[in-house]
């Protein structure tokens, strides 16, 4: 009788459990478009400058979220370049070349860096910042190459992982075939397996991307500012979009600031739940392209 | 001259070594720049002594508090959550809203945590000041809102390992006329009891080292907290509030501690991680 009685409950409290969770989850996401919708706009992105002249880089923006924007898409090109080759190659020799132990212990590594907080790794390049500026230049300080290669070493093993996983787990019939009608491991890694493992690497790479979009803990120590207009350079400070919502929340000074702040909340939802989807998407659509492109 | 075999592959090797480095030369930039706060004074002071700058004093003991109640907090309001949700995904539900709860679950780990945050000030910390009273932002507000961060990890984990139990284990069982819940409680957990610990633990991991939530939601009072209604401050949002300060200054050179002490922290989660994972095959 305990025993039938101990059960129910256990369906039940699943049941509420769940329910309470997409509740808090969908009082969340209405808040936040409750409030953001009416923001949204020309008005949120450009302030009062007029968009075409703003794209053509003839005015500038001070009082709307393109630079922030501009920022946040630099951040994540810079760092997804600097990334890239470097997390397939670690990725291509852990799956295709390492020794059982190597694997081991690099892949430790790995596992540690994927779970380092994203402020330590921030703190990294803030020393790094440091040290540049006492041994090299005064002029080298925090700034958006900084930022992009913190964001590039946080999601080194985002790439690493998905590389390695999606080569790893290819079958044996595709392994070994062009290998045993004479092609060169290179060859081999280079025209079947890489081509067979795209769609799990590219959505790998695509997870990576969203977490330099949406990631602040790392910039917030690397040369991100309230206002620096569009970056100059690569040696200059930037805005970025969660920095902008972070520091709307605790400096706003009117309620147009406010809202713009609800606004930018969901222009950033927006990207890193498209980017989401993609990825998903990607992960079938990529897998035929490859295979049937040769 | 070397074949373009030869040479590819020790490309592939050069990568492999200078990724690895980073994740070492992380440590080792913190344990350099933080040498003069360890020759100033002792290891237990660093981490069991006040914070008392007009004193000299550097110790981090309140912030790890801080990072513990929070975190520690956060994974206990999360584990009913996930655990309901996960038995839903994995057995409970029928099709259809299986397939539904688990999308959501996808999309919610897109979400970026500064959103959290962001409506956690303007939602969460209005509803808790007058609701229960205090400061309302505190402990718990950062918990409540940091549990929610972490339940997709949380989730994901559990519903995986729950799918990943040998399907002729739940067959055999549903032969012997088992029901939808018996199968789960008595078959499916007791076999992915491990792959769930590693979940909670990668989660409670999430939970430790984030930042923005606790940072904007916390408080950040450099004060051991006493009650789940005071503010407290982490060690992650110590390193942000105090990078501020004078390059060259004692209080500058804490958040290397703090630094180390999360990067310890995350090493001994990985550790436990893998040797459960290595249990798990053993038992296999």
């Amino acid at each position: 009788m305990m025993r039938v009685f101990a059960e129910r409950m256990v369906e039940y409290l699943s049941w509420a459990m769940a329910f309470l969770l997409c509740l808090s989850l969908s009082v969340f996401l209405s808040y936040l478009l409750i409030k953001g919708l009416p923001s949204l706009g020309t008005e949120l992105v450009f302030g009062k400058a007029d968009p075409l002249s703003v794209l053509m880089g003839r005015e500038r923006v001070f009082d709307g979220i393109f630079p922030a924007i501009i920022g946040t898409l630099c951040l994540v090109v810079l760092s997804t370049v600097i990334a890239l080759p470097l997390g397939i190659c670690s990725g291509i020799y852990l799956s295709e070349y390492a020794t059982p132990v190597m694997k081991k212990a690099v892949g430790g590594l790995f596992d540690v860096l994927a779970g380092i907080p994203s402020i330590v790794v921030g703190l990294y390049g803030f020393s790094v910042a440091i040290f540049l500026h006492h041994h090299f230049s005064g002029r080298l300080g925090p700034c958006l190459l900084i930022s992009a290669l913190s964001l590039g070493v946080l999601v080194l093993p985002y790439i690493v992982r998905s590389t390695q996983t999606s080569l790893e787990e290819l079958p044996a019939h595709i392994r070994h075939t062009a290998t045993a009608l004479g092609a060169t491991r290179l060859q081999n890694i280079a025209y079947v397996l890489i081509p067979n493992a795209l769609s799990g690497i590219s959505s790998g790479v695509i997870l990576a991307i969203g977490r330099c979009a949406e990631d602040t803990a790392v910039i917030l120590l690397t040369g991100v500012v309230a206002t620096a207009g569009v970056p100059s350079s690569l040696l200059a400070q930037y805005e970025a979009l969660p920095f902008y919502i972070y520091y709307i929340s605790s400096q706003y000074t009117n309620p147009a600031e406010l809202s713009n702040g609800y606004g930018a909340c969901l222009v950033l939802l927006g990207i890193c739940s498209a980017l989401f989807m993609v990825a998903h998407g990607m992960k079938k659509r990529l897998f035929h392209w490859a295979l049937y492109r040769l | 001259m070397p074949s373009k075999d030869a040479l590819a592959k020790s490309v592939f090797l050069c990568c492999a070594i200078a990724s690895a480095a980073i994740i070492l030369a992380i440590l080792g930039f913190m344990v350099a720049l933080g040498i003069p706060l360890f020759r100033e004074s002792t290891f237990s002071a660093i981490w069991f002594g006040p914070w008392a700058p007009h004193r000299g004093a550097y110790g981090i003991w309140a912030m790890i508090c801080g990072t513990f109640w929070i975190a520690l907090l956060a994974t206990i309001i999360c584990l009913p959550l996930s655990l309901g949700m996960s038995f839903v995904i994995a057995s409970l539900g029928g099709r259809r809203i299986r397939k539904l709860l688990g999308a959501l679950v996808q999309f919610m780990t897109g979400i970026p945590t500064v959103i959290y945050g962001f409506v956690g000030i303007f939602l969460l910390v209005p509803l808790i000041r007058q609701g229960l009273g205090g400061p309302g932002m505190s402990v718990l507000t950062a918990s409540i809102m940091l549990a929610i961060l972490i339940s997709p990890t949380m989730i994901l984990f559990f519903t995986d390992s729950l799918l990943a139990v040998n399907t002729a284990y739940v067959q055999a069982a549903k032969a012997l006329g088992a029901n939808r819940v018996q199968r789960l409680l008595y078959v499916m957990v007791p076999r992915a009891l491990g792959g769930m610990a590693s979940g909670f633990i990668l989660a409670l991991g999430r939970a430790l080292g984030d930042t923005l939530i606790a940072l904007m939601l916390a408080g950040n009072a450099i004060r051991a907290p006493q009650g789940f209604l005071e503010p407290a401050r982490t060690l992650t949002a110590h390193i942000a509030l105090v990078k501020a300060a004078d390059f060259d200054s004692m209080e500058f050179r804490s958040i290397f501690a703090c630094g180390i002490t999360l990067y310890l922290f995350t090493v001994l989660a990985t550790i436990a991680v893998r040797m459960m994972a290595r249990e798990r095959v053993a038992v296999s």
